[in-house]
């Protein structure tokens, strides 16, 4: 058993960062990932990263514009948070070296990004993200942090008190890729999940393979309620073929929207009035969609970004890799071609509840970044936002975990704050409700060992489990392949539970996972091998899959209202009467229960009162 | 040892058993029945190898077919493979869009990276090795400890005696110095550039091209200041540094990212002799 004061799991921007600030706080923070920190995909951001930096600008701005841009389901004190420590962490990745570009003085460049009142977005050309990834790495080889790369988390070891707000989380279970070893690692002082997002969810996604959402899928089992799972952030401009991301920098930087009639949509068809092809990520993937749905999309798919009027020194400047992506994967020089471009999954603004220290309700367990819901992000994210919550709760997390006093959170987690219960809709027979399954292939869920055990007791248990389930997935060689129960769930969800959502659609949905479910219960590992076996990790990565997809087709179908990326097609309006409030699921032992709780609107020295959000 | 089994499994793949001929022959039939007239097919011979499983020990060469469609990579007709005909096949990849560096293998011939490398500029069939020089671990995955290592023998990290006095204010740098270090921050750590390098194959101790590209990002940066940039140019200058590179330019072919790595080491055994002659 490996032992440490704090386990980071994942070593995305999230996971440096929580690493670095826990050894800074004097832990000894191990990291396991399963994948090499340089692999992680929040290399591939590419915009920038949301700080309040210059004169004319101020945090309370940054915060306002984040409020908004969440469609008022953001909680101020995360929001005031990420607006208040973002400017500190972004100078602190430039003294760390980070090579962001620069204006003329020398100092850091900044520019406009979607739903922004300032030019707030800080970038390292179109690569901000391999950028600032690299530049943790750094950090992290100087320091000595260890990091258990390769290493696949399957299980994290929490106690079983039946409220998950008394349980504890004393640390995981890790299976080594290369040797297929399975090994518990205790964690003194806390868990750290920094697993990013779940894209893999979606067919089409501008996340990695590796995107799997495993941080969320383990910490929902051990107990941790998710949070808003249904809001999912479709980026307007990715390539059709590939998924492959086209940063919203693009029109930051003047890039224009065209429809198969040569009509600049966003004004011409009064999408954005104001703000045109920077209004907001929801707001220009709805209206390209649209633009598609009645007739004016070209090849019946997807609208034309045009940046050519910017003149090639200028996208050389701000932009190369947009002309490198844009070739490589489209055979279009956007130098020379209009780009092709259409709405794709890009980000999950849900995920596991946490407060504005990254603590969730379990005791021991703290979650950042992607996978993590504190509330920042609200209903819809805006760009740029996602790298400094990285850094900044990935911070928080790490140094609250290792000890140091943080301000006491203001949001409540767990059923520790007011909630209401929700009416769970699931179209299915009775019956087929139950997903716990009862055998190890189709549970792979967390341990729940009597709390009067030690914890070392207790990951020895784990790892028993973990053992035996492994075991079982690959004594049955000849069971159903994981790759075609993954495809159809995401054909399901990208079908279904899209951009346009309605009732039927949702239902339908629901059924297919839940058939999902059923097969994956016959689920088997053809590769007998211990070495490397991909087969296995990939297979018990869809089991994580299937839980999220229902997780977020359930928290679309409760919400009857249309509030940022959540569009319903009988349901056209805000309803801030009923709706502020956040949606809540609970596994329950495999019985998801749906509840709600209040968003927290009160911040520092404000109330933010919900405005209409136009843009 | 890649090397060594590569060539012992151009040897195997003559003499593959008569049951995966069937199943190969099957493959076809499967792919041509499901293909329509027009619908082209790519025949694909991949390098296969496991250590504990019975027909793997020894490497051999396994052939797929796939159905080809506008813009496919090499990595997808890997995927496709994989997902239809064999779940066993493995190979590292994750974000399909040439940043985390996962996927550098050599396709015919050459260190190549998989999500960028369209099928339709190969000839067939199409031939996908792990990288050259480096353990295989299996199949296409080879063990990239060596090659990390070299990397963290730089010293890669910012150091700076510099840092302005306000506690949390950022340091200048003119936009001539980031363009300086622009293209070698580009590197992703696919170790494409070390595994087709001739140096690096003979000498174990050899930094080699990613490394010393790595070092060239600190030394150049004018942010670092002059005492730290001797110290960088010390540390390249070592036994194993930019001295054994003879300028063959396989690195810089290799590239995914086009980093001009040869120019880059180039450049730094000039400055280190500036920098020796000023001592002198």
């Amino acid at each position: 058993m490996h032992n440490h004061d704090v386990i980071v799991v994942g070593a995305g921007g999230a996971g440096l960062r929580a690493a670095i600030a826990a050894q800074q706080e004097g832990a000894d923070v191990a990291i396991v990932s399963k994948l090499h920190p340089v692999r992680s995909h929040t290399g591939a951001a590419e915009g920038g990263i949301n700080a309040a930096l210059r004169e004319g600008d101020s945090w309370s701005n940054h915060a306002y514009d984040t409020m908004k841009g969440s469609d008022y389901l953001g909680d101020a004190p995360a929001i005031e948070t990420l607006a208040q420590d973002s400017p500190e962490e972004v100078i602190q990745l430039e003294n760390w070296g980070m090579a962001f570009s620069r204006d003329d003085d020398g100092r850091v460049s900044q520019r406009p990004f979607g739903g922004l009142s300032f030019p707030r977005t800080t970038y390292a050309g179109a690569e901000t993200g391999h950028q600032l990834l690299h530049t943790m790495y750094e950090q992290l080889v100087k320091r000595g942090i260890q990091v258990y790369d390769e290493w696949h988390v399957l299980d994290l070891v929490v106690t079983d008190e039946p409220a998950p707000e008394e349980r504890t989380c004393h640390g995981v279970v890790g299976y080594d890729v290369q040797s297929g070893t399975i090994e518990g690692f205790q964690a003194r002082d806390g868990v750290i999940l920094a697993t990013g997002g779940l894209g893999q969810v979606y067919d089409h996604t501008t996340n990695a393979v590796a995107n799997t959402g495993d941080g969320v899928a383990m910490a929902y089992r051990a107990g941790t309620p998710i949070e808003d799972m249904e809001f999912i952030q479709f980026h307007p401009t990715t390539l059709p073929s590939t998924g492959v991301l086209i940063t919203e920098g693009v029109r930051g930087e003047g890039g224009i929207l065209y429809n198969s009639e040569g009509e600049r949509f966003m004004y011409e068809r009064g999408y954005a009035n104001n703000d045109g092809e920077l209004a907001s990520r929801d707001v220009v993937s709805r209206a390209e969609l649209t633009e598609v749905n009645e007739g004016r999309g070209i090849g019946d798919e997807y609208v034309h970004l045009d940046m050519r009027h910017l003149g090639e020194d200028r996208i050389v400047d701000r932009l190369e890799n947009i002309i490198h992506l844009s070739n490589d994967f489209e055979g279009v020089n956007p130098v020379e071609q209009p780009m092709p471009v259409k709405p794709g999954q890009h980000y999950a603004m849900g995920g596991v509840e946490t407060d504005e220290n990254g603590q969730t309700c379990i005791e021991g367990l703290y979650a950042a970044g992607e996978c993590a819901c504190a509330s920042v992000h609200g209903s819809n994210r805006l760009g740029g936002n996602a790298l400094p919550e990285l850094i900044v709760f990935g911070a928080r997390a790490g140094h609250h975990a290792a000890g140091r006093d943080l301000k006491q959170a203001e949001i409540p987690t767990g059923k520790e704050g007011e909630w209401e219960p929700g009416e769970l809709i699931y179209p299915v027979e009775p019956g087929e409700l139950d997903h716990s399954g009862g055998d190890a292939i189709a549970d792979g869920g967390h341990t729940a060992t009597a709390p009067v055990m030690s914890p070392t007791e207790l990951i020895k248990g784990a790892v028993e489990s973990a053992r035996s389930h492994v075991d079982a997935l690959l004594s049955n060689p000849d069971g159903q392949n994981h790759a075609e129960i993954r495809s159809d769930v995401q054909q399901s969800m990208t079908q279904h539970v899209n951009v346009f959502r309605e009732e039927d659609g949702l239902k339908t949905a629901l059924k297919q996972i839940n058939s999902a479910r059923k097969e994956y219960q016959s689920v088997g590992v053809a590769d007998q091998s211990r070495t490397f076996n991909t087969d296995l990790l990939h297979t018990i990565e869809t089991r994580n899959i299937i839980d999220l997809a229902e997780a977020i087709t359930l928290g679309a179908l409760g919400r009857k209202e249309f509030r940022g990326a959540h569009w319903r097609k009988e349901h056209q309006e805000r309803k801030d009467q009923n709706w502020l409030k956040h949606t809540m699921l609970s596994w329950n032992g495999g019985s998801p229960e749906l509840w709600y709780k209040p968003a927290v609107l009160e911040g520092e020295s404000k109330t933010y009162e919900p405005k209409v959000r136009s843009y | 040892m890649s090397t060594q089994l590569t060539q012992q499994a151009k040897e195997e793949s003559s003499s593959q058993s008569e049951s995966e001929t069937t199943e190969v022959e099957e493959q076809r039939q499967e792919v041509t029945r499901n293909a329509t007239a027009d619908e082209e097919t790519y025949h694909l011979k991949v390098f296969r190898y496991d250590p504990e499983i019975e027909g793997k020990k020894e490497p051999r060469f396994d052939d797929f077919y796939v159905p080809y469609h506008q813009g496919m990579t090499v990595l997808d007709s890997l995927i496709y493979a994989r997902d239809t005909y064999d779940s066993s096949l493995t190979f590292r990849h994750s974000c399909r869009q040439a940043i985390c560096g996962s996927d550098a293998m050599f396709v015919n011939g050459s260190q190549r990276l998989c999500c960028k490398t369209q099928l339709s500029d190969l000839e067939e069939p199409v031939r996908i090795e792990p990288l050259p020089h480096q353990d295989v671990i299996k199949d296409l995955v080879v063990n990239m400890e060596h090659f990390y290592d070299q990397m963290e023998a730089i010293e890669p990290y910012f150091q700076t005696e510099d840092l302005p006095d306000g506690e949390f204010d950022e340091q200048r740098q003119s936009r001539e110095n980031r363009e300086k270090i622009k293209m070698s921050t580009r590197c992703i750590w696919c170790g494409a550039c070390m595994s087709s390098c001739n140096i690096a194959a003979e000498d174990n101790q050899y930094l080699g091209p990613a490394a010393i590209n790595k070092a060239y990002r600190f030394a150049m940066d004018d942010r670092e200041g002059d005492e730290m940039k001797q110290r960088r140019l010390e540390i390249i200058e070592q036994e194993h540094g930019v001295w054994r590179c003879q300028t063959q330019f396989s690195c810089t072919e290799v590239c995914p990212k086009d980093i001009p790595l040869t120019e880059h080491i180039q450049e730094l055994k000039r400055e280190a002799v500036k920098n020796n002659l000023k001592f002198w």
